[in-house]
């Protein structure tokens, strides 16, 4: 049974006037099986949260856990993260000049299974991962993120999703900047990986647009670095209604 | 650890009453040795380079008989021949060169040979000339002089490939007739002790596409100068460098593209890397836009990549413009570690940080080897680059099955 877990994360950041505390206490159980979408307003700390799980030195983590199915998280350096399950879906997806993504999906597909694709089946995989996102075969020979769109930068996170093929997901704002032709490509893909066996998913958004594609079994509201309020999926409704504005004068 | 300075002078900008500017771009330049001072080292040309280490190249080492074996192929319909007498001396020269430092104007009065390439106009040559020049003993201060000579819609690709040990002084004239395309690859692959002093001159006629590579790994003492000056209007030259200092090592390159002539292009990518203590490279991007240059675009670009502590990587775009009606000029310089982005996001897919580091590295070369273009020299220039990788920073990482069967 395969099951991400936070308890109690606090995260600081590091800024001229010294550390500012982002993460203030956040708890959260994602199990297999679920999808989970955490909603806030800019600044609340959502990308943060995404960030430490998969351990951005930018970031240091004052206390807390985070385990995935037993194991402390924290302790793992960002690459035997990624080998333990975890996946992170970028908002900005980083440029690597000169690096093909042919070469680099390989080279990430080896060290996430420790032993290189078998070539056959592995050029079908990524045409069909490509193909379904609707990108062209030709897209392997670009360099990484280089010159892509900004529909071009999510729906190759998600291919990535889907050939590395992890445990749980955290997409950060992965629908941001997307038209809605892109948004439900990019939804089918992720719905597409929710459907494998045990698939944890936390989806982290501003808007509830994207929630009309990828259903959640749970809604969190994010507010200054903590869950101010869980429910299903009708917190979405009622956020797409009322906005943020309560749970912020909230905190104020 | 780094620095990364910057001036762009502009003639207008001064006013009216300054047609040019006091730069050392505009030097008077001459064929009589006389002429020129032995360098101290705090002139603007030599300000970078530790003269103490030319073995005296730069003032006044006899040049003796050659300890550097030279070799080549001759493609069909080419001339590749030593040549002396008055057929050397009616080479000096045929760029239009005249020296501005001493010991290039040694070269020109006292070496005897020259090594001529000649392809004849309308001339296509399809396999590379590659020049392989070996030295065998550094103790021997020598000097060597290449003319190359490229008839009008001539087509041809020449590499001067340098290895061994040697300390020399080699001032290379290329003439690229009208319309001709010409790419001359000089790779620099010297044993540890070599010294290697070398210009570059090209004049590129009108309508013809240059381009230069200058590749440069071994040595203890490298500086190449490569220079364009154009014969005409629409001609174009790509300036390219590819470079990795190790411990001790000093590289340095500069260039200058004199636009002489309306409509010319250039573009210049210099790229390096460097690791371990006291690694030092130089890269001085010259650009003039004469005022007959009208229509000209030029762009100049150098990126550095510090590997580990204790190197220095000097990098300094320098363009003067004499006249406004230009297509576009622009330069860039960066010089930096490794970007902690890229490492996390290729980290985060699961690849361990010696291997994101390597990927990283492959790929800020990987570009300007395919921009060299003569696919012969690719694979070597790839392995090179995993060799130098492995010396120090890179060490444990086993290798990477994934790279170099890219695509």
């Amino acid at each position: 049974m395969s099951k991400l877990v936070i308890t109690d994360l606090h995260v600081t950041v590091d800024t001229e006037d010294g550390p500012k505390e982002i993460l203030k206490g956040v708890t959260l159980t994602i199990k297999e099986g679920e999808t989970h979408a955490i909603m806030g307003p800019n600044g609340s700390g959502k990308s943060t949260l995404a960030y430490s799980i998969a351990g951005h030195p930018k970031y240091t983590i004052t206390g807390g856990s985070v385990t995935l199915d037993g194991q402390d998280v924290l302790s793992l350096s960002v690459d035997e993260r990624a080998r333990a399950g975890l996946f992170l879906a970028m908002q900005y997806p980083v440029e690597v000049p000169g690096v093909s993504v042919s070469n680099f999906l390989r080279t990430a597909k080896t060290a996430i299974d420790g032993e290189a694709p078998k070539l056959r089946t592995w050029v079908k995989d990524v045409n069909a991962a490509l193909e379904q996102l609707n990108l062209d075969p030709s897209f392997g020979t670009r360099n990484v993120n280089e010159g892509f769109s900004g529909g071009e930068k999510k729906r190759h996170e998600i291919a990535q999703l889907e050939l590395l093929d992890p445990t749980v997901a955290v997409l950060d704002e992965t629908d941001s900047g997307l038209d809605i032709d892109a948004l439900k490509v990019v939804s089918e893909g992720v719905n597409r990986f929710r459907q494998r066996e045990g698939k944890g998913v936390l989806l982290i958004t501003h808007y509830t647009r994207i929630l009309r594609y990828i259903e959640p079994d749970y809604v969190h509201v994010f507010v200054d670095g903590k869950v101010a309020e869980s429910g299903g999926k009708e917190l979405a409704d009622q956020l797409e209604a009322e906005g943020y504005d309560k749970y912020v004068s909230a905190v104020r | 650890m780094t620095v990364t300075t910057d001036s762009v002078r502009s003639a207008l900008e001064q006013g009216p009453e300054h047609g040019k500017v006091e730069s050392h771009l505009h030097p008077a330049g001459s064929f009589d040795v006389a002429d020129h001072e032995v360098p101290t080292g705090r002139e603007e040309i030599w300000r970078f380079t530790p003269l103490k280490r030319l073995r005296g190249l730069h003032a006044d080492a006899e040049f003796m008989p050659s300890a550097t074996s030279c070799t080549w192929n001759t493609p069909e319909g080419v001339r590749v021949e030593g040549v002396s007498g008055d057929e050397a001396r009616g080479l000096r020269g045929i760029s239009g060169l005249v020296p501005n430092t001493r010991w290039a104007a040694r070269v020109l009065a006292e070496v005897p040979s020259s090594l001529l390439i000649d392809v004849p106009a309308d001339t296509e040559v399809a396999e590379p000339i590659v020049v392989e020049l070996d030295g065998t003993d550094v103790a021997v201060t020598e000097a060597g002089h290449v003319a190359m000579r490229f008839g009008a819609h001539s087509k041809a690709v020449v590499v001067l490939n340098h290895t061994g040990s040697s300390s020399i002084a080699a001032v290379v004239e290329i003439a690229v007739g009208d319309g001709a395309d010409v790419t001359v690859v000089s790779l620099q692959d010297w044993a540890d002790d070599a010294v290697h002093l070398s210009h570059h001159q090209a004049r590129v006629g009108r309508d013809a596409t240059y381009k230069h590579a200058a590749i440069s790994f071994g040595g203890d003492l490298v500086r190449m100068d490569a220079n364009v000056t154009y014969d005409g209007p629409g001609g174009s030259a790509e300036l390219l460098g590819l470079y990795f200092a190790d411990a001790g090592q000093h590289i340095e390159h500069r260039i200058f593209a004199d636009h002489t002539a309306p409509r010319t292009k250039s573009h210049a990518v210099y790229k390096g890397a460097l690791q371990g203590e006291k690694a030092h490279t130089v890269w001085v991007g010259n650009v003039l836009i004469r005022k007959v240059a009208e229509g000209i675009e030029t762009y100049e670009e150098n990126r550095n990549l510090v590997l580990t502590d204790g190197c220095q990587a000097d990098s300094i775009p320098n363009l003067e413009i004499e006249t406004g009606e230009i297509e576009g000029a622009g330069h860039a310089s960066a010089t930096a570690r490794f970007d902690d982005n890229q490492l996390f996001y290729l980290q985060s897919r699961g690849v361990s940080e010696a291997e994101a580091q390597r990927l990283v590295v492959h790929g800020f070369f990987n570009d300007l080897i395919r921009q060299v273009g003569v696919p012969s020299i690719e694979d070597r220039l790839l392995t090179t680059v995993e060799a130098e990788l492995a010396k120090n920073v890179l060490k444990d990482v086993g290798s990477l099955a994934a790279f170099g069967s890219d695509d």
